[in-house]
């Protein structure tokens, strides 16, 4: 595997992923200051949006502590070469977001749907290539869920729905980088030439980074990832030693890998609530195929209702839950402490 | 055999087919007409087989005689693009126009919150706002007429076999009609709408969250009382409508957990989404019908 001299298009998600571990409560001020430093550690693309993408501000995700137009339009004026995306769930969020996130100066939409749902996304990716040099972005979710065939059928929809790039994206966190291998390795072959691929990792099975390089290996040419895991789950796929180790390898990001350090270590970490990493619940995630957001949604539930954050987590993934069902949560733990005060 | 008000169905296809099989138990309405666009389409052949009177010419294909067969109620169960064209026509007729599509011209409708206010006005159309509408806007109405709602929240989470290419395809409609009934019809000062599609086999009945948030305390004796009061009025058309869980109280949230079993007419019993539309639809037609029968309104006739 010859990888030396490939470049590659590193995308951070602390300022959006990242809003899952903080509540979706990280502050303008914060965020402007992350933004600056990525900036000027060469970071070519983040993401700034609430956790559950544009329009996600609600009862059911939370609501963040500022609007997406705020955070969009305060980070964007202050970038000199770093750009800017942000993420629309379309259920969640709807194209009058999308235009008030290009008016606030964004370069790349990221339109998600469920890895079998690509139809739904069709409304989305087509108004934004009719948006001259943005950035066109479909992101197909939970793709463990699905083989590789089946997962090309859904990404060739967005590609045929105007996306330039399209994404696999473990939101589980359940892949093993033979899982990667195969499905970027037949999206690449089948794919058109010119349109990107990209990998989106969450490391609750601590496979972020192998996982990241079997995809680059396969083919891919953008990964995500969030300095200091920062990040739903037991977070990204940590760009920073993403970055140190596409270094050693000669994959080349464009990143300063001793600034991208500093950011994690000196910013990113001192603003988590809780160390992001791969503990007892974040691994059930990875371990049962379930959504990373849903791990503090299943904390509290549990904590209410004097039950185990496993079990809900396990129930979740046996009902192939997807991404967005949030007010699942609540309901089955509900019946779990029904169910165990009947037969107690 | 007591007297009934005749009616048409504009759209063959799975929605009105399974409105087609709900309108032929009815005491009050029956089906005359099934208009389609597509000679081959599966739905045609099956009016007929059931003593329908069929076109494939859409709905200028029933105009000539609509008004010699006697339609006085017309259901639209095609697409947001010709409704605005179909209800003109058949208005013209002198028959009320009933919308289970996304185009929302006419006033909503959710039978067991404003069906009578809608009959009152008579209204010429009324339109069925959404599914997650359906299913969810009764309780958004049942907590805001107990006190002040704030904000009123839906999920919505159907199965996939259950969400057709016309809501795929414009799926914003959903989001933003649901999110308007939730207002007008709901009560709440501002609302919101999600909408969940999961693919998972064999497929799942629609689940429904409801979250409102109140301006005061909630007065959890009241609100329960009127959810359940509520629910009932709903499993009178829809008798898989079934609280799950809740209400939750916590602070000024109040959160309800529903589900939704259909009929399984038609369509597969876990579309309850698409099953409450019909069952609205055709309760609406029969408060029309009613009314009609009664002498109290005349279709076109102002």
């Amino acid at each position: 595997m010859e990888l030396k001299g490939r470049k590659i298009t590193v995308h951070d998600m602390c300022l959006r992923d990242g809003m899952h571990p903080k509540r979706h409560q990280i502050s303008v001020e914060q965020m402007v200051t992350v933004a600056k430093a990525m900036d000027d550690a060469g970071v070519p693309l983040i993401e700034v949006t609430h956790g559950d993408g544009l329009g996600g501000a609600s009862v059911n995700y939370g609501f963040p502590a500022a609007s997406d137009e705020e955070y969009l339009s305060a980070v964007c004026k202050e970038m000199k070469s770093t750009r800017v995306s942000a993420l629309l769930l379309p259920g969640i969020g709807t194209v009058d977001h999308l235009k008030m996130a290009v008016d606030c100066g964004i370069s790349t939409i990221r339109v998600a749907t469920h890895c079998t749902e690509a139809d739904v996304s069709e409304q989305h990716l087509t108004m934004a290539t009719s948006i001259k040099g943005l950035d066109t972005v479909g992101f197909l979710m939970m793709a463990h869920m699905i083989e590789p065939e089946e997962l090309l059928v859904q990404l060739k929809l967005m590609e045929d729905f105007g996306a330039n790039c399209v994404y696999i994206t473990d939101s589980a966190g359940y892949m093993l980088p033979e899982d990667v291998t195969s499905r970027i390795a037949l999206a690449r072959a089948e794919l058109k030439p010119e349109t990107e691929l990209g990998f989106h990792g969450h490391h609750n099975m601590a496979m972020g980074v192998a996982n990241s390089i079997a995809a680059v290996a396969a083919g891919a040419n953008r990964i995500d990832g969030s300095m200091a895991g920062l990040g739903a789950g037991a977070g990204n796929t940590p760009l920073e030693v993403f970055i140190a180790v596409c270094d050693r390898m000669g994959i080349e990001t464009g990143v300063d890998t001793f600034k991208a350090m500093d950011i994690a270590e000196d910013l990113i970490v001192p603003m988590m609530d809780h160390m992001v990493r791969v503990d007892r619940d974040a691994l059930t995630l990875g371990y049962a195929g379930v959504y990373s957001s849903f791990l503090l949604f299943a904390k509290r539930s549990a904590e209410k209702y004097n039950l185990s954050t496993r079990d809900i987590l396990v129930e979740l993934g046996r009902r192939r839950t997807v991404g967005g069902q949030e007010d699942m949560i609540e309901d089955l733990a509900l019946d779990m402490a029904r169910e165990r005060g009947s037969s107690a | 055999m007591s007297e009934k008000i005749k009616a048409a169905i504009i759209g063959p296809g799975n929605i009105g087919t399974d409105l087609l099989m709900k309108a032929m138990r009815s005491d009050t309405v029956q089906p005359v007409w099934m208009v389609g666009v597509d000679e081959d389409s599966p739905g045609l052949p099956r009016a007929r087989e059931m003593g329908l009177k069929t076109t494939f010419h859409g709905v200028d294909g029933m105009l000539p005689t609509m008004k010699e067969d006697g339609v006085q109620i017309c259901f639209d169960a095609t697409s947001a693009y010709v409704h605005a064209h179909n209800s003109r026509k058949v208005n013209e007729q002198g028959a009320v126009m009933i919308d289970l599509t996304p185009a929302a011209i006419g006033p909503f409708c959710v039978p067991s919150v404003n069906l009578s206010s809608a009959v009152a006005k008579k209204a010429m159309n009324v339109n069925m706002v959404t599914c997650g509408g359906q299913a969810t806007i009764p309780l958004v109405a049942a907590v805001s007429r107990v006190q002040k709602v704030s904000y009123g929240e839906i999920v919505a989470t159907v199965s996939s076999r259950s969400a057709g290419p016309g809501t795929r395809k414009n799926i914003d409609e959903f989001t933003r009609t649901t999110a308007r009934g939730i207002e007008i019809v709901g009560g709440a000062d501002s609302g919101k709408a999600i909408i969940v599609i999961n693919p998972a086999e064999p497929p799942l009945l629609m689940r429904d969250t409801i979250h409102c948030l109140t301006v005061d305390e909630p007065d959890q004796d009241a609100i329960t009382r009127s959810i359940h009061d509520m629910i009932a009025q709903v499993q009178k058309y829809v008798p898989g409508y079934t609280l799950k869980n809740g209400p939750v109280f916590d602070g000024k949230r109040v959160s309800i957990y529903m589900e939704v079993e259909g009929l399984g007419d038609f369509l597969p019993k876990y579309a309850g989404n698409l099953d409450i539309m019909t069952a609205a639809g055709l309760r609406t037609a029969e408060m029309y019908a009613e009314e009609i029968l009664a002498g109290n309104f005349v279709p076109g006739n102002r």
